[in-house]
């Protein structure tokens, strides 16, 4: 018979030739006569150690990594297809302490199965949510997900139950899910996985979305940046529609739900729920006054849900095991898990699904045992370019909403930027002020001329020029951002530039954390 | 047939398939901009009046989004990450190199044509920054030497 290797497609793992370490490994094994069954995997997350090839034993998977290309052979000679010992060799996949210490829900097949088998799907515990869904009542579904206390892993946090609930309420002749899967947040990556290593969970996520609420319709916009999660979730689409799981009286019963990808193009802002409406509806990326809410008047002016990729994705497990079960994962107000990510100068950068309240030292530490560059971490940024900057005093603090807010930070979307004693904080504050006047939709004028500005103002700190007339000047402008900014584009960069300030005062030229007041 | 003669059937083609479709613009702007490597300033009248939607609001989605092009990119385009967790491992320093390697700068081609340089922000490759992309091939931690050998891989 056969025996199964596993290397990942997911692009991470391509990204560092996992293509390549495929190729040689089916070439190696025809030359030999050996059949082997290779799957193209989504990866495991675990990124210091991709090109990642599993074997499939008696016992488990067995990993050998980071692979390369003039490995393979050697894998082949001291007989890796049996498990037997090679220098690359890890053991069984599983007991890797970086993953064995996680609590995968949301994650819980991606590296396990093969991505677009809707039969691997299946067999792993797949549309068991939908089938409950099935067989409750629309309000019913609403209440698990209301009783999960799962809140929107976008970053904003907000319950997802009680955003479900306003739409099921709203009387419409079409109702709309949209997925946000316009992850432009640098650090962040968990959905990329999810939609390259098990599409049809979110393709699961959403149908019982729209079931609940009586939406017909859903799209996932999807950031053009992401043509390996393009074609994984098409493939997965295509493929759910034609076993009935998508389309007219799924799986027997009288609902309905299409769904659909649309690209966006490289506009940052669309991630902002308003914006991506209207892109969706082919239209500039302005952001929208609120109110009216989506969830009253979205997309073509009609009840929308729209979530994100990782709020949508935890769905069928909570259907699946109900409410209870995940809410007693996490802790305080933040129930359930987190797929937080770790990258930038990291030394062990990956995924790590965890419930929350972890603090970010034993993440950082932990599980990422340090900077890459061995030198001493000085600074994360947590949440993405509009997220705070914390300082090694703040490490302690628990990955928790709430924490975060109290210190003036935010979890966001759960990625964590880790930079070592060489970075210039100045320089990382004007690079914010920079990225916001790039992304920009223009339509309000703190974020429209305020970031432009801002750049200014931190080109002349950095230069040194009048910093007791320069600093109050950048935190008025901040205080302006802040308050006046339609969307959180404008309204949170002044998180990295006031905490970068705040924290680091030095890298501003200025004495101490007296002057920076 | 013309060149112009055969633009104008692809544009024919795509509009006709997808003008139906809710919110049929940036649909129709991708596939165009798929067959043709960018969207032709002369197009802009004809996607315009199928949509029953004036010039302005064509040319104004076009221009909102950083990957429309309305000009013909180098035989192969390179989007280099700019974004913080890049910077984290030494993306400037990578960025001046290949800004030097390119004699270009961002949003520019080569004079020969064969590449443009395009900053992006966020491959979702954080987890192996520095990255790029060359065309629909990604690359992860990045340097001078490995990017110089992806040069001279896809033949430069």
């Amino acid at each position: 018979m056969a025996i199964t290797v596993y290397i990942s497609c997911d692009s991470g793992a391509l990204a560092l030739g996992a293509e390549r370490i495929a190729q040689a490994v089916s070439r190696e094994a025809h030359q030999r006569g050996i059949d082997i069954r290779l799957i193209r995997n989504g990866s495991r997350g675990l990124f210091w150690l991709e090109p990642l090839v599993e074997v499939q034993t008696d016992q488990s998977r067995i990993a050998y990594g980071p692979v390369q290309g003039h490995d393979v052979s050697g894998l082949f000679d001291s007989g890796f297809l049996n498990g037997s010992p090679h220098p690359l060799f890890l053991g069984l996949t599983e007991e890797l302490p970086f993953f064995k210490k996680q609590q995968r829900l949301t994650f819980a097949r991606v590296g396990l199965t093969d991505p677009v088998s809707l039969e691997d799907y299946l067999a792993h515990d797949g549309y068991r949510g939908l089938h409950n869904a099935l067989t409750i009542s629309g309000a019913d579904i609403v209440r698990q997900v209301t009783d999960s206390g799962l809140r929107g892993r976008g970053g904003a946090a907000f319950p997802t139950g009680i955003k479900w609930n306003t739409v099921l309420n709203a009387e419409a002749d079409q109702k709309y899910i949209i997925c946000n899967a316009d992850e432009g947040d640098s650090g962040t990556f968990s959905d990329r996985m999810v939609m390259e290593g098990d599409p049809f969970v979110l393709i699961e996520g959403m149908t019982i979305a729209g079931i609940a609420v009586g939406a017909t319709q859903g799209y996932i916009y999807l950031r053009v940046e992401y043509p390996h999660a393009h074609k994984a979730l098409d493939t997965a689409i295509a493929k759910a529609y034609a076993a009935g799981y998508l389309g007219q009286n799924i799986l027997g019963s009288d609902k309905t739900f299409d769904l659909e990808v649309r690209l966006g193009a490289g506009a940052y802002v669309c991630g902002e729920e308003t914006s991506l409406m209207e892109s969706l509806e082919g239209k500039r990326g302005l952001v929208r006054f609120k109110p009216p809410l989506p969830a009253i008047s979205g997309l073509f002016g009609k009840p929308t849900i729209v979530n994100n990729v990782i709020s949508l994705a935890s769905v069928p497990i909570i259907l699946d095991k109900g409410g209870e079960y995940y809410r007693d994962f996490g802790m305080g107000r933040s129930r359930g898990t987190l797929p937080v990510q770790l990258a930038g100068n990291i030394k062990y950068p990956g995924l790590v699904e965890l419930a929350f309240g972890l603090t970010l030292r034993e993440l950082l530490y932990d599980f990422g045992g340090g900077s890459a560059s061995g030198r001493p971490i000085k600074a994360v940024q947590v949440g993405g370019p509009l997220g705070a900057y914390l300082p090694e005093s703040q490490f302690d603090t628990p990955l928790d909403y709430e924490a975060f807010a109290a210190i003036w930070a935010v979890v966001g979307h759960g990625g964590i930027v880790v930079f070592d004693d060489t970075v210039d904080m100045a320089e990382m504050a004007r690079y914010s002020m920079e990225f916001c006047a790039i992304e920009s939709c223009g339509k309000c004028t703190p974020c429209r001329i305020g970031s432009t500005r801002g750049m200014e103002v931190l080109d002349d700190i950095i230069k040194g020029r009048e910093l007791n007339k320069n600093i109050p000047l950048l935190r008025d402008l901040c205080d302006t951002l802040l308050n006046g900014s339609l969307c959180a584009l404008g309204g949170m960069t002044p998180y990295p530039v006031l905490s970068a300030l705040n924290h680091f005062p030095l890298d501003f030229g200025l004495t101490d954390q007296a002057d920076a007041a | 047939m013309t060149e112009t003669a055969s633009m104008q059937t692809t544009l024919q083609d795509i509009t006709t398939r997808l003008k139906d479709k809710p919110g049929a613009l940036l649909p129709i702007l991708h596939e165009i901009q798929n067959a043709l490597g960018y969207i032709p300033k002369d197009s802009i009248t004809f996607i315009a009046s199928e949509l029953n939607l004036s010039r302005a609001e064509v040319h104004g989605v076009i221009s909102f989004y950083h990957y429309f092009r309305e000009s013909a990119p180098g035989h192969h385009t390179i989007h280099l990450c700019r974004a913080e967790s890049c910077q984290a491992m030494g993306s400037k320093k990578l960025e001046a190199h290949v800004k030097n390697r390119l004699g270009i700068d961002f949003h520019e081609t080569t004079p020969d044509g064969k590449f443009s340089l395009e900053p992006v922000y966020c491959l979702g490759l954080c987890s192996c920054s520095p990255a790029m992309q060359i065309d629909s091939e990604v690359f992860g931690r990045v340097s001078a030497e490995t990017f110089d050998r992806s040069l001279v891989e896809i033949g430069a």
